[in-house]
């Protein structure tokens, strides 16, 4: 039998006396989009942040692939091709769009391990075909972040994790801030990933997106898992129930 | 119009550039020509590299979001220490690295308790800036100790180019800032370091190694100060345990003057340069044109204010007309 591609097993987390996850076990199998939802304080942030190298449990293990692994820092985490989408933290406002796709991951023309000189022409390039793959349009890729809506924005966080070839992409509130137009589009996004052949795993407040978009809805409350259900056999009053 | 927002949301560092060149004329025409003649000029451009340095160490540690205020402190005791050595018999290239390796410590320790502690490092380095200055009154023993007389120190202070037009310094001070404006605009460091100032949570997020990337930053300003300090020692050919006093604010007013955002992430080394040298133009330029001196300070504080709210107010408009189309 082939092993989830992604594993939580046990996981504890506190924080100053807080016990923010009691023992979460979690299986993500390949290619599967999982919407994971629940109330402020429930566990999502700091889940979502363990597995992307943020935050490091007290307790616990993750496997990928059926392997123990310890992500010990988003760069760890971005190795085994896991990418996370941040509502608002995941893009430099003052910087371009070329140079945002890039940041920690520049390019480099003449240099020692990830210090060195940029390759701009290569960045550029890169940029332009990354933005171009995800259906964006977009000026230049010269032009400031500053400039851009939330839904492009959002747009080029995408481009992003697609261009690093993500095997999981976690989102997490994506779609605040954005129209409502925005919002379908990245949710499109979301439905397509598993014939891209990326898993996903979706943060959402919104019942109605995730069970548009995803596969699976996990409910936490308290730091647990309290609800587990494929979509096809859920609905948004059973899942609003548990909450 | 469009397109001058444009420009200048890409480019801030050219409005100094424009009111540079303003200046000058005005000075020009005010002094009957005697601003812009050679004497005058090789005046300017031999102080430029002393500020420069500090103003360059300071806009780079302003982008990736922090202060320093302990600059002209570190201007002074860097020299200092580097002077006592070569005092003591320390060969004098020693005595510089070791000087300007102190100065590195300085800015470790700035970086290392705003870092640590989590406090805003413009307390941690207001508190070095005492203890830095307190030091270097200390260790020069109250009075400045002399230079001996066969120190020679051309390779910073001797005039040349065409018609010894500047100081040796001035070529050091080149040399440095174009090593500066290639790390923060063409290295993968300097898009860490604009990352960091810009967006923290982002840049950690995305594995930029924030918290070495400040470390850096603090320790290179320190570095930078000390240079200045010792290129302004090695042309007076005295430690004065005085010199940099107020130059960290007159640094800050070259970095925002020079189009440096007060909030991280923006910023440029020509932008720097450009705010040093107006600095030093309107110094120069009052007294050329036999205006009391003592408007100085009124001139360089009406500067600052001004480009910090028309920068604000520029950055503002320019997003509002939404000049990206």
């Amino acid at each position: 039998m082939i092993p989830p591609l992604i594993s939580v097993r046990h996981i504890h987390k506190w924080y100053a006396g807080v016990h923010a996850l009691k023992g979460v076990t979690l299986d993500v199998q390949s290619r599967e989009v999982v919407g994971l939802v629940g109330d402020n304080g429930a566990g999502k942030s700091t889940l979502i942040k363990i597995l992307s190298g943020v935050l490091q449990p007290d307790k616990g293990e993750i496997r990928i692939e059926g392997q123990g692994v310890e992500i010990t820092s988003p760069t760890v985490a971005m190795r085994f091709g896991v990418e996370t989408i941040y509502q608002d933290a995941s893009m430099v406002p003052t910087m371009s769009i070329a140079r945002n796709l890039f940041i920690g991951r520049e390019p480099l023309r003449l240099g020692i391990g990830r210090i060195g000189l940029i390759d701009h022409d290569r960045m550029r390039r890169e940029a332009i075909k990354a933005i171009a793959d995800v259906d964006l349009h977009l000026r230049s890729p010269d032009a400031s972040l500053a400039e851009l809506s939330g839904g492009q924005r959002q747009g080029v966080a995408i481009a992003r994790a697609m261009h690093f070839k993500s095997r999981i992409l976690i989102l997490d509130e994506p779609t605040n801030h954005l129209s409502v137009k925005e919002t379908a589009k990245v949710l499109g996004f979301v439905r397509g990933l598993p014939a891209q052949g990326v898993t996903g795993i979706l943060i959402s407040h919104n019942l109605h997106h995730v069970l548009q978009s995803c596969d699976r809805v996990v409910a936490m409350a308290r730091g647990e898992i309290v609800f587990d259900k494929q979509v096809v056999e859920t609905s948004v009053e059973e899942v609003s129930d548990v909450l | 119009m469009r397109n001058l927002f444009r420009i200048y949301l890409e480019k801030p560092e050219l409005a100094g550039v424009a009111l540079l060149v303003l200046l000058a004329a005005v000075f020009e025409a005010g002094s009957a020509g005697a601003f812009l003649s050679g004497d005058n000029l090789r005046g300017i451009l031999g102080l430029l590299p002393e500020v420069g340095l500090v103003s360059i160490g300071v806009t780079i540690l302003m982008i990736c979001g922090e202060f320093d205020l302990s600059v002209g402190s570190t201007f002074a005791l860097t020299p200092m220490a580097t002077s006592l050595l070569i005092i003591a018999g320390v060969p004098a290239l020693a005595a510089i690295v070791l000087g300007l390796l102190l100065a590195a410590a300085i800015g470790f320790a700035n970086g290392f308790i705003t870092l640590t502690f989590a406090i805003p490092s413009f307390i941690a380095t207001l508190g070095m800036l005492f203890i830095v200055r307190s030091l270097t009154v200390v260790v020069s023993g109250g009075f400045p100790p002399l230079l001996p007389d066969d120190l020679t120190t051309g390779e910073f202070t001797q005039f040349v180019g065409p018609g010894g037009l500047f100081r040796a310094s001035f070529i050091w001070f080149l040399a440095t800032a174009f090593a500066a404006s290639t790390l923060l605009a063409k290295s993968s460091v300097g898009n860490w370091i604009k990352a960091t100032g810009g967006h923290l949570e982002a840049a950690s997020a995305m594995g930029v190694p924030v918290r070495r990337v400040k470390l850096f930053c603090f320790m290179l300003c320190s570095v930078m100060a000390g240079f200045g300090g010792i290129i302004q020692v090695f042309r007076l050919h005295s430690p004065l345990p005085s010199i940099g006093d107020g130059l960290e604010l007159q640094a800050v007013a070259a970095a925002v003057i020079g189009g440096t955002a007060l909030s991280g992430g923006v910023g440029t080394v020509l932008g720097a340069v450009v705010g040093a040298l107006l600095i030093r133009v309107i110094d120069n330029g009052l007294v050329m044109t036999q205006v009391d001196a003592n408007w100085f300070k009124l001139a360089v504080g009406t500067l600052t204010i001004f480009a910090v709210v028309s920068n604000t107010w520029l950055r503002r408009t320019a997003r509002r007309i939404k000049v990206a189309g």
